[in-house]
């Protein structure tokens, strides 16, 4: 379990005062200046070697991205461009570094700006983060008037601005590109790559997007070293990360731990335990809802890492850990997604456009039982028809979950429409027998 | 995918005109942008017409703010109706946003739309026949450490259940908002039975142990 001298985000919870001098008090903004004084490669190497990698759902090493900016003087701005537009189902760890810690991510906007020679950062907060916007453009005035950004920004003479805005309900713009149409006043549809952010990015300008958590963490890196970040957790999964645990726990939670810290542990030391105790354990989805479920006996010593989680077929994602104990309707639990996905594909392409409605309609039928049984391997070759056909992601996450159930409860699928076709109960909670 | 539906002619304004409040407020948004790139301010504008609107955006707002940011009016009403939060009809005073999605659902979002049905008899996109309340079921809310989650306007109602929720409606119509975040006055997305971490820093601040030497020197007060 990772120690409390570990831990980045100390204000968590909202204990203390989350506004400037609270926040250098907790070690924000201390000396930043220094940082400002080595150069921008230097800040890179730092993260590189912490092994960082970014806490937005991919896993792709933070600063390897960075370096992927020009170095040379193209003749345009840079631009950071941080994705807080929080929105995958589970997630919710974004939203309390912003509303209680919102300096550590001001300050990492200045940082990792300046590691990409960026002249500002955009953050795009989603749409119903209000109350959380309100403290984080405090934050960032706050920021302003202290001289710690803008010009001149902590006496270091480079010039940096950070300009928040608002999002206004659409998942899709967690997608970077999407996020980038967004940001210049379009609809969120995602572009089709190459060309890379990093070279054209936001106005055709050099980009880095990365997410809340990210760049959060970046000044603590950079300030207690490389080694140290690196020596949390697993090779190639190294660190702390904040895991947001919700569903069929006695004690939903979010809470900072050590990368590879078992699942088992996590639940049962943080969240109180799965409701009606671990062998009433049904499944979990580890990383949000775009990365397949989990069934109980993967869940008993899984560690809750990167190249764990890819190894039995799932994903850490955004280590948002959905828990689903023995009374869920787990077909129903997924059709849900699927209504998600198909709500928030932007229309675009034409697979996940067709292909997510097409999805949901026949889960709904799995849910009640009115199909056959080789139906299932109809949707199941429709999510391969889905799956890397589309510009971005979301075919391929509107595809996953939908597979990650076929995979572990086609025997579930089966006995409903079984059940269905010989008048049985399609689906009853051990609760609900249990009454009867 | 989803639709949305712009209110009919004869609820539309024949104009529409920023409060010199919104104009203050769009300065500041339009020097967050390029000039050639003022484009960008388009949800921010939405948003603030909204605001002044009602809750809502009339189409004369749309063409306001097409005229302001040098945009055709397609490009501005094709924004409009691919974010979910823009609302091109009158809503209730009481916007009620319901999360429905898994992880809601999970913790019994199912009971929370059952109080909305049983004290406002509203289904999904209703409003009540007084006018002050509307329903949307929205998509995760990005708070499902906390779920189920009831959004009214701007504020999130966490950790509700049937009761809560019922007693939650019943102060929106007297006309009181109750204090926003847990119904159940938890902290944070912290658990309910007390902190599982960060207990050794809570009497010292959260000051972090390798900054302690240091902490003593930073001022409080600027």
């Amino acid at each position: 379990m990772l120690r409390d001298e570990d831990r980045i985000f100390t204000n968590l919870y909202g204990w203390f005062d989350w506004k400037l001098a609270g926040a250098r008090k907790r070690g924000d903004w201390s000396n930043t200046k220094d940082i400002l004084t080595k150069t921008p490669e230097d800040v890179v190497e730092i993260v590189k070697a912490s092994g960082l990698r970014g806490r937005g759902g991919a896993g792709f090493p933070t600063g390897l991205k960075w370096s992927f900016m020009p170095k040379q003087n193209t003749g345009k701005p840079h631009y950071l461009v941080v994705n807080a537009d929080e929105s995958e189902p589970g997630t919710c760890k974004d939203r309390e570094i912003i509303r209680h810690e919102p300096h550590k991510l001001v300050e990492g906007c200045l940082v990792a700006g300046f590691a990409m020679r960026a002249e500002a950062a955009y953050i795009y907060i989603r749409g119903e983060f209000y109350n959380e916007a309100l403290h984080l453009q405090h934050a960032i005035e706050e920021a302003y008037e202290a001289g710690l950004i803008g010009k001149n920004a902590c006496g270091s003479g480079y010039d940096f601005d950070v300009f928040l805005h608002r999002g206004a309900g659409a998942y899709i713009c967690g997608e970077e590109t999407a996020l980038l149409e967004s940001l210049e006043g379009k609809k969120g549809q995602p572009r089709l790559k190459p060309p890379f952010p990093a070279g054209v990015g936001l106005y055709g300008c050099p980009t880095t997007v990365n997410n809340v958590e990210s760049i959060a963490v970046a000044p603590t890196i950079v300030r207690r070293g490389a080694e140290w970040f690196a020596g949390i957790g697993r090779p190639k999964n190294t660190g702390t990360k904040l895991f947001c645990i919700s569903g069929h726990v006695n004690n939903p939670c979010n809470v900072e731990e050590e990368l590879g810290i078992p699942l088992k542990e996590l639940l049962e030391k943080h969240c109180g335990g799965v409701i009606g105790g671990w062998d009433n354990l049904l499944a979990v989805i580890p990383g949000g809802s775009s990365v397949p479920l989990m069934p109980k006996a993967t869940c008993d010593d899984i560690l809750m890492d990167f190249d764990s989680l890819r190894e039995v077929r799932s994903g850490l994602g955004t280590a948002a850990v959905i828990v689903m104990n023995k009374e869920t309707d787990v077909v129903k639990a997924i059709a849900r997604l699927s209504a998600f996905y198909k709500h928030e594909s932007c229309g675009q392409c034409t697979p996940c456009r067709e292909g997510t409605g097409w999805m949901w309609r026949v889960m709904e039928r799995m849910v009640r039982g009115e199909a056959e049984p080789e139906e299932i391997d109809t949707l199941e070759e429709v999510t391969r028809q889905v799956e890397g056909h589309t510009i971005c992601a979301l075919g391929d996450a509107a595809a996953w979950p939908i597979q990650g159930l076929i995979r572990h409860f086609r025997p579930e699928m089966e006995r409903r429409i079984a059940a269905r076709k010989s008048g049985a109960p399609v689906f009853e909670t051990p609760a609900s027998v249990a009454a009867e | 995918m989803s639709g949305k539906h712009i209110a009919d002619d004869s609820l539309q304004p024949e104009s529409f005109e920023f409060s010199a409040e919104s104009e203050a407020k769009i300065t500041t948004i339009l020097a967050k942008y390029p000039e050639p790139r003022k484009a960008s301010a388009v949800m921010p504008l939405l948003d603030l017409a909204q605001r002044q609107h009602d809750n809502w955006i009339p189409m004369a707002a749309i063409d306001v703010i097409a005229a302001r940011l040098g945009m055709a009016r397609i490009r501005v009403l094709e924004v409009a109706t691919f974010y979910t939060m823009y609302n091109l009809e009158p809503v209730g005073a009481w916007y009620l946003q319901a999360c429905t999605t898994t992880p809601c659902w999970l913790r019994g979002s199912n009971e929370m739309m059952r109080a909305i049905k049983d004290t406002l008899g509203l289904d999904n996109h209703q409003r009540t026949e007084d006018g002050r309340f509307t329903l949307l079921e929205v998509e995760c809310l990005g708070a499902c450490c906390n779920a189920p989650i009831l959004q009214v306007n701007d504020d999130f109602y966490e950790d509700l259940d049937y009761d809560s929720t019922v007693s939650l409606i019943e102060s929106l119509k007297k006309g009181e908002a109750p204090s926003v975040g847990s119904v159940k006055g938890r902290q944070g997305s912290m658990s309910k039975d007390g902190p599982t971490s960060l207990v050794s820093l809570k009497d010292k601040d959260g000051v972090p142990a390798w900054f302690q030497d240091q902490a003593a020197s930073v001022g409080g007060d600027d």
